[in-house]
């Protein structure tokens, strides 16, 4: 126990002193805010630049309909000939020149009507005057049809289907994609830990062969103790470089938006949200529900959902990086690791993508169940699942049982497979691998 | 009990490949005791087992009388042939880890290792790190993390490869210190030369079997077939060596003739050489006689080329 402490000390202090470890867990931060405020920055450039569109209007229409905006603005032309705009609108430098031409029928107008520009128009100006033309038609069709606009008014009414759960509980269009990007959340960072860490165990393992410093370490200690220390000691190194890019990267976005006043809202913080997830939240904060989202996000069952994570976090890590550590030993270079990695990647990849797409379409259908259920997934599907409770219209308690014993069982399983190719590998020396190879080494 | 380690009819296989095949041997305490065989005969394998590194399928290892157990690896200092440091860390830190794993406390430790590195004059490298160190100071280093928790047995696996001529030099007279301070020592290699002056008592592993073992004295006597080198000042070489020839009826083809000096091996039948002595004395002059001792390796190979007929 005395020796696993000792080993665990020199690991962790072995990565924390490591210079580019160092430097990756200052510099991070300082990476991904900056990133954030470049693109809050740009975003805002982009939004800054007024458009002036001239406006030579022949026609006895659209008089009151083209309104100035921050984005664009209007110069309306008056008594002067197609040609004579044409040359303004360029000689002022303006962006465009919408001509509408004379005529008593609407539809004709309309027909008729051009955009002058000169280069490729973008599509969001162009989008604002097919708009005022639409409305335009569209009140006219209404009036041939001897429809007011006050009754149009009263029959343009968004509809959406209440929901609840057979106890009653009411339920939010667009909270299940919610609970799962929460969910989804704790997934990736479980495998970025596993991915970055793994790969940490598994260089130092390949330093310590290949500095041949590892015989005389295992003459005083087991091999398990050395590569459950080495474990360990690097999640640790892990954990401390995490809370350091939160800790400073949550600092460090504060006092940029503190002292420069950027508005994140350019930010699109959401990008994997669905269409209809966005809209959902659009038109719930109009209409005042963006309370009982906020409720809804509160009675999330965090505690359980936080121990859950603690427990598919430990023990996924210890599988996949008890892995690494054997591929570790197996190979005398990290360019002989590439064909054992992919196979350790693709269940995670698999877990995530895998996850994304069904547990959002349906938390508790087949797949969704299955991939949380096989333990080489289940720390990131289960997590997904999980922020919609325990139970009653969330994860059932059995499938929940089953998948961390599935888990531990794998665990066990697979660190003491590991620890056998672990003990065989550290002391080969000069010889690449083959699956068939570790096979062997099972069974020494 | 006067045997440090005892094994008895070790066997050790990995897959369809015998590593060790029933080997058994008995290592004196307070000797030097030489493990000696061509690379690949399955030394390593032995002393890792010793080591509790790997386990013997079958055969039993006795450790001062008692099985092999965990407790006895803090009483054994290994310095393996493959052998290295972290080289991102510094040399004394490093080495009070190492000997932590050992057993040994934090403040013990770092006293015991003031103490080698003054006596072996290496005291201001304790903050350098180990990538700025040459392979020897390296060597240097694994000694003294070796030997530093006092073992009672002390395995060394081609200990002189990596020092120059000096610092090997220094390292043998340390470990006959150890000798005289009551230390056990396993000394494996397989330029038997180079221990061979070393050793009270060795063993030959061949092909993962033991085919020789015992003291090394009795084993050259056994060895000696009764070949003498002689030194003789005589103008006509080539009338004596036809005379000899002729006279102790024995062929001698081995012979160099130069500025009235003749050097020869002989063989004899006996070890009685007071006939050929007396037949010299009348005829020349005597530089030098002596009889020659089989060195381990002629040992070794006679003992391979012997088991190989006998097959």
């Amino acid at each position: 126990m005395n020796k696993l402490m000792l080993i665990i000390k020199r690991e962790y202090l072995a990565k924390v002193r490591n210079k580019s470890f160092v430097i990756m867990t200052f510099l991070s931060p300082i990476l991904i805010v900056g990133m954030i405020v470049l693109i809050a920055y740009l975003a805002k450039i982009n939004d800054n630049e007024t458009r002036v569109i001239g406006i030579l209007n022949e026609s006895n229409f659209f008089s009151n309909d083209f309104n100035s905006t921050e984005a664009t603005s209007f110069v309306v032309f008056r008594n002067i000939t197609l040609e004579e705009a044409k040359d303004s609108t360029t000689n002022m430098g303006y962006y465009g020149l919408l001509h509408i031409p004379l005529n008593d029928n609407l539809e004709t107008v309309s027909a008729n009507s051009f955009f002058y520009s000169k280069e490729t128009p973008n599509t969001s100006v162009l989008d604002k005057l097919e708009d005022v033309f639409q409305a335009r038609l569209q009140k006219k069709k209404l009036q041939d049809l001897g429809v007011s606009t006050e009754d149009y008014a009263s029959i343009d009414n968004r509809f959406e289907i209440s929901t609840a759960t057979f106890s009653g509980e009411q339920n939010l269009k667009g909270l299940t994609e919610m609970k799962a990007i929460i969910g989804g959340a704790f997934g990736y960072l479980i495998m970025m830990f596993i991915i970055i860490y793994g790969g940490f165990v598994m260089r130092s393992v390949i330093e310590e062969k290949t500095s041949r410093i590892i015989e005389v370490i295992i003459s005083s200690v087991k091999p398990f103790q050395l590569m459950l220390g080495k474990i360990i000691g690097t999640s640790f190194a892990g954990v401390t470089q995490f809370a350091i890019w939160i800790i400073s990267a949550s600092l460090l976005l504060f006092a940029v938006v503190y002292f420069f006043d950027i508005d994140l809202g350019g930010v699109n913080t959401t990008p994997n949200l669905p269409m209809d997830t966005a809209t959902t939240i659009e038109s719930a904060q109009s209409n005042g529900k963006m309370q009982l989202y906020i409720n809804e996000l509160v009675k999330i069952p965090w505690f359980m959902l936080i121990t859950f994570f603690v427990i598919y976090f430990i023990l996924g890590y210890l599988i996949y990086s008890s892995i690494y550590a054997a591929i570790g030993a197996a190979v005398d270079n990290e360019t002989d690791t590439q064909q054992f990695i992919f196979p350790i990647i693709l269940p995670l990849m698999l877990a995530i993508y895998v996850g994304f797409f069904s547990v959002f379409s349906n938390p508790h259908g087949p797949i969704a169940v299955a991939f949380s259920l096989f333990p080489l997934t289940s720390p990131i599907v289960m997590l997904m699942r999980l922020p919609g409770g325990i139970g009653d219209g969330g994860v059932p308690l059995w499938q929940l049982l089953t998948s961390i014993i599935l888990l531990i069982g794998t665990f066990m399983a697979i660190v003491w497979l590991a620890a056998k190719i672990y003990r065989i590998g550290i002391l080969m020396y000069g010889k690449k691998p083959t699956y068939k190879e570790l096979i062997k080494w099972l069974r020494y | 009990m006067d045997k440090i380690l005892v094994a008895k009819d070790v066997t050790k296989r990995f897959g369809n490949h015998t590593a060790l095949n029933k080997v058994s041997l008995e290592i004196p305490k307070n000797s030097i005791y030489g493990l000696l065989g061509p690379n690949g005969a399955g030394k390593t394998t032995l002393i890792r087992i010793i080591n509790q590194i790997t386990y013997p399928d079958t055969g039993q290892v006795l450790f001062d009388g008692k099985p092999l157990e965990p407790k006895h690896i803090s009483m054994i200092g290994y310095l393996p042939e493959e052998r290295g440091l972290y080289k991102s860390m510094k040399v004394g830190e490093q080495a009070l880890y190492l000997a932590q794993l050992k057993g040994l406390g934090k403040v013990e430790a770092k006293t015991r290792l003031k103490f080698w590195f003054d006596k072996l004059e290496i005291g201001d490298w304790w903050n350098k790190k180990v990538q700025e160190l040459s392979k020897g100071m390296a060597q240097k280093i694994q000694f003294i993390v070796t030997v530093l928790h006092e073992p009672k047995l002390l395995i060394f696996d081609e200990p002189f490869s990596g020092f120059d001529p000096i610092n090997a030099n220094i390292i043998k007279d340390e470990i006959l210190q150890l000798k005289e301070g009551g230390t056990s020592i396993i000394f494996s290699t397989h330029r038997m030369e180079s221990v061979e002056e070393l050793c009270e008592y060795i063993a030959l592993i061949h092909e993962s079997n033991k085919i020789l073992d015992g003291k090394l004295s009795d084993i050259k006597k056994a060895y000696k077939n009764n070949v003498f080198r002689v030194g003789l000042c005589t103008d006509n070489g080539n009338v004596l060596v036809n005379e000899l020839m002729d006279k102790f009826n024995i062929k001698m083809p081995n012979y160099v003739i130069e500025d009235s000096q003749l050097d020869f091996n002989i063989q004899l039948p006996s070890s009685d050489t007071r006939e050929l002595l007396t037949y010299l004395a009348s005829k020349a002059n005597i530089n030098h006689f002596e009889e020659t001792v089989p060195s381990a390796n002629d040992i070794f190979i006679q003992t391979v080329k012997n088991k190989n007929v006998d097959e």
